[in-house]
């Protein structure tokens, strides 16, 4: 994963800022001693708990009789086993359908999520009085809380709530079922499409008014400049917005857990059936959940960062603001033509 | 982060702009307004409203309540909730995680952002790297761990593994802050006697300060809304953060769920947050666009 999100930005070294960096001097020892205690803390909250988990995630908590008729309680080594109980044991219905529902969820609310929040940027975009108002409101929804806004769809898909009311049906949202699924993807589409908003609106304000100048000179309607000038420039801010929204969204625990509870299985993720597992004190087989979880996620983030070349770390900030730049040259070019 | 962190000024650009539009122009500008404004607060407004019923009018489906209440808000102060005291574990654990967070990621930030060294991106980008876990592959091995050594139902067993989230969360704004500061700094404050550290203490750090509040707000943010750290690490009422308790709640009836106090404790967790929001707002989006991970 580390790997990964910096390949792309350091193969491709800036001459000029390279022989400065040359000129000055190492400041190796200092930065060593600076960042330790963050390395330190996070080899204690983050490395120890992986590597415990892939270690636990070979055991498995045991209580039965030994070959002499002894009571054995305790842990044996198992090695892949909890893995190939996970994958083709009899509980792994349960597995494959905790799967299939973070895969589920992540990518239908991630897209809904793109579209309604890239519509909200434009949408700000164009609103300059109401600028100010609509930023705050649309922090509301961020700010708020994941097991308050559980709770508040919870409220709002009651059997006689106002969402049954509004849509003057009866139908039972918080059971289970594919009702259940849908009352989850609208509370999470609702919470986090605005800060694909935010991300997608901030990149929008960097692109030059003169580009679109340029582009209705030549004719292009509004739908045509937003397909050719504003979606290949806030590119950048969106592939980092959709790739945080879709790691986020695999790990998702809070939303489901709060809004129809736990061991459903129509809602039931990932992390949700790894922490069932903990809780029933079955550590191991909820190790290697959590060790499957972090593979998957790990490669999304590879895939994603890979194909669609997302730069996280920032290295490709002037760059991007140089082929900004060029691009706006560029249809400035063609529209003086 | 991107071409847009450097230079973000995502509150003074626009305005500066002329788009002039005909009539349709403004039509539309206001429709788009009006939705976007509808989808974010329509739901918030009806919490606010349902909290404010009374519990016979819960169900009623008017704008506004027909008798205003503050019975649900009785509801979840009863003293047998002991939701002050979930609010005030909720504090602590967040406030705490916020400082520690920060105090490291200055350090590491200013290392990244304004020293000379190699591997930095690598280093970065493996900070940035476990902000991308998922909670959960750290809580199951925490979890036996603090069982283990008697930490369940205790401040630290919450703080502990908030700081995996809030580290990179703070190293990562805190180094698109200091990034941003002009680089010749800190060379004139030391050509003029000041050593590194001097610098970095009298000149740096309060140039930093507008970013390390932000970055503070965030962090905070996140901490007070994690759920599954605190859902897993505690059992004990008396030491259930606010997230926690008002998942478990259950009112004082048990006959049915008690949907006005569970709306009015919602209320009350989130009205601190609305009133950082709507006085920090710009700050906010500022650190939002500029690196955070949610």
């Amino acid at each position: 994963m580390t790997s990964s999100t910096t390949a792309p930005p350091a193969a491709k070294p800036q001459p000029p800022r390279r022989r400065k960096e040359d000129r000055a001097p190492r400041e190796g020892g200092m930065a060593a001693l600076l960042l330790s205690p963050t390395f330190i803390v996070l080899v204690l909250v983050i490395m120890y708990p992986l590597l415990s988990a892939l270690y636990q995630s070979l055991f498995s908590a045991e209580s039965g009789l030994d070959a002499n008729g002894f009571v054995v309680e305790g842990e044996s080594f198992v090695g892949i086993g909890n893995y190939l109980e996970i994958f083709a044991g009899g509980e792994s219905g349960r597995f494959y359908n905790a799967l299939w529902n973070t895969t589920f969820f992540t990518f239908v609310t991630v897209a809904l999520e793109t579209v309604i929040g890239v519509s909200f940027a434009v949408a700000m975009n164009r609103a300059f009085k109401g600028r100010a108002f609509l930023r705050a409101a649309i922090l509301i929804p961020w700010a708020i809380p994941t097991a308050v806004s559980g709770l508040l769809w919870r409220w709002i898909f009651q059997s006689n709530g106002i969402a049954n009311d509004l849509l003057n049906t009866q139908i039972l949202w918080t059971a289970e079922g594919f009702a259940a699924q849908v009352a989850v993807i609208v509370a999470e589409v609702w919470k986090t499409a605005p800060f694909i908003g935010l991300l997608v609106l901030a990149g929008m304000q960097l692109i030059p008014e003169e580009v679109y100048e340029a582009a209705k000179l030549d004719g292009a309607n509004a739908w045509k400049q937003f397909l050719s000038i504003t979606l290949p420039l806030v590119r950048p801010a969106l592939l980092v917005a959709v790739l945080f929204r879709l790691l986020d969204s695999l790990r998702m625990f809070d939303l489901p857990f709060v809004l129809i509870g736990p061991r459903k299985s129509s809602v039931e993720t990932l992390s949700i059936l790894a922490w069932d597992q903990s809780n029933q004190l079955q550590y191991g087989s909820a190790s290697a959940f959590a060790i499957i979880l972090l593979v998957y996620v790990a490669v999304i983030a590879f895939v994603f960062i890979r194909i669609l070349g997302a730069d996280v770390v920032g290295d490709a900030d002037k760059q991007a603001a140089k082929q900004a730049k060029k691009q706006a040259a560029k249809f400035a070019k063609e529209a003086g033509r | 982060m991107t071409a847009i962190t450097d230079r973000a000024p995502i509150v003074s650009t626009g305005a500066a702009r002329k788009r002039p539009r005909g009539i349709g122009g403004a039509v539309t500008r206001w429709v788009g307004i009006a939705i976007v404004a509808v989808y974010c607060l329509a739901p918030f407004y009806w919490m606010v409203v349902s909290s404010f019923r009374t519990t016979n009018d819960i169900f009623d489906t008017s704008l506004l309540p027909t008798t205003w209440s503050l019975e649900s808000y009785a509801q979840v102060f009863d003293s047998s909730n002991d939701f002050g005291r979930s609010l005030l574990n909720s504090l602590i654990v967040a406030g705490i995680t916020t400082v520690l967070a920060l105090v490291l990621g200055i350090f590491a930030a200013y290392a990244i952002a304004r020293l000379n060294f190699r591997f930095k991106s690598a280093i970065l980008a493996v900070i940035i790297a476990t902000s991308m876990f998922p909670g959960i592959a750290v809580v199951v091995p925490l979890l036996r761990l603090f069982t283990d050594i008697g930490w369940i139902n205790t401040y630290q067993a919450m703080i502990v593994p908030s700081l995996s989230f809030a580290i990179p969360l703070a190293v990562w704004n805190l180094t698109t802050f200091m990034k941003q500061l002009p680089h010749d700094l800190e060379q004139a404050a030391m050509i003029d006697g000041c050593t590194k550290w001097q610098a970095f203490t009298k000149i740096l750090l309060p140039l930093a300060a507008p970013g390390v509040f932000t970055t503070a707000i965030l962090t905070f943010i996140h901490s007070w809304n994690e759920f599954i750290i605190a859902l897993s690490m505690a059992n004990d009422p008396a030491i259930q953060t606010a997230t926690v308790a008002i998942s478990k709640f259950t009112g004082a009836s048990d006959f049915q769920a008690p949907f006005g106090a569970q709306m009015a404790a919602g209320v009350v967790v989130t009205i601190p947050l609305m009133i950082v929001v709507l006085v920090f707002q710009r700050r906010i989006v500022e650190g939002l666009t500029s690196g955070a991970t949610k």
